[in-house]
């Protein structure tokens, strides 16, 4: 080997170690300087216990707060979204009456991802069922999926969406839990806007959360439990 | 003289073509960008396309090459937005490249005010 080709190859060497120095600072800096970067796991499963006998008839701050929140119109007609509903129900035997808000059970088995031709409904690790509206091409096979009427579709084209919470013409969406706040360590807004505390929002794989201590103390119900769905939330006193 | 007229007229003939033909950007607030400008103009829907995974489906909110993230600096000060007018910060270069924007059909155009900025980050 000539004299050069060694001074080459040792100059070679050299200016690659500099060159990854110079890096390697770059990426620690921009790892530390942004915030969360752990991906949701199913160590969480999230859920709510809804205590009926607290929802007051007439009430209807959760429905409120929700489309406060998400960035929706709050109308009522067919072609105008609704993420969660005051339902009343009335025994007409013993006249026995009862409200409570429905809205996506985000189910651990979600029929709706199941029919879902483009993998665009989804079930996060965590147990949040979604829709990413990138894959979603708005055929509605979801809606008729869905045994709790939970999901709508957007027919018009809509403008100054929230930040948090994109939405638009052509795809189908529902109740997120709030997912922008939940990964924020927040609750969802329904639960924070209800005045008595009948929206409670947990942790179903922690033993020692509330709900999961709840759950064990009180008798609760899954709406349609006979459909083998396992949702996420649960109602007590119906 | 010659050589001395060429030569001028070769070097300022790069930032001649610039001005005239680049589109013109109300680039906001503008500062250090999270990578360098040229490579941003080049990759920026590669970097967006992986971020918007990972958020939406493992619940991933870096904010580092987060659309907010961009729109924070990059929206007007005149608008608050990146889109609408020829210049633009979005809608300038797309205008001038004839590639369609989809984004800002569901995502917010417009810089978060100030005041909901604190509790949301």
């Amino acid at each position: 080997m000539s004299d050069t080709d060694v001074r080459r190859r040792q100059f070679l060497k050299t200016s690659v170690g500099a060159a990854a120095v110079a890096i390697a600072p770059g990426m620690l800096l921009f790892d530390m300087a942004h915030g969360k970067t752990e991906a949701v796991s199913s160590k969480v499963r999230w859920g709510m216990l809804i205590d009926t006998a607290n929802c007051a008839d007439g009430c209807n701050d959760c429905v409120q707060a929700c489309n406060k929140e998400n960035g929706l119109s709050g109308g009522l007609s067919p072609t105008d979204s609704q993420w969660i509903r005051k339902v009343e129900l009335n025994d007409m035997r013993s006249g026995r009456t009862l409200a409570l808000p429905m809205m996506c059970q985000h189910c651990a088995e979600p029929p709706c991802v199941d029919v879902c031709p483009t993998a665009a409904s989804f079930k996060r690790a965590d147990g949040i069922v979604l829709v990413d509206k990138h894959l979603c091409i708005g055929c509605r096979y979801c809606m008729m999926a869905c045994p709790y009427k939970a999901r709508s579709f957007v027919h018009e084209p809509l403008h100054d969406q929230k930040p948090d919470v994109p939405r638009g013409k052509g795809t189908v969406e529902s109740c997120t839990m709030c997912v922008h706040r939940v990964d924020k360590g927040q609750q969802p807004a329904c639960a924070e806007a209800c005045p008595n505390k009948s929206i409670l929002f947990g942790n179903l794989n922690d033993p020692d959360s509330e709900i999961s201590r709840k759950i064990r103390t009180v008798a609760s119900t899954q709406i349609r439990a006979d459909l083998g769905l396992n949702t996420g939330i649960r109602y007590q006193g119906i | 003289m010659k050589v001395l007229l060429l030569s001028f007229l070769l070097a300022i003939t790069p930032v001649w073509a610039a001005d005239v033909f680049a589109p013109k950007l109300d680039i906001g607030k503008g500062g250090q960008c999270v990578e360098e400008p040229q490579w941003m103009r080049k990759n920026h829907m590669k970097v967006l396309m992986h971020q918007r995974d990972e958020t939406v489906h493992q619940g991933i909110r870096d904010s580092k090459y987060s659309l907010k993230n961009c729109i924070e600096c990059h929206a007007s000060t005149k608008d608050n937005s990146v889109i609408g007018r020829a210049d633009s910060f979005c809608e300038g270069c797309h205008r001038f490249e004839a590639v369609k924007i989809d984004c800002f059909e569901c995502h917010s155009s417009k810089r978060r005010p100030a005041l909901v900025q604190g509790e949301s980050k």
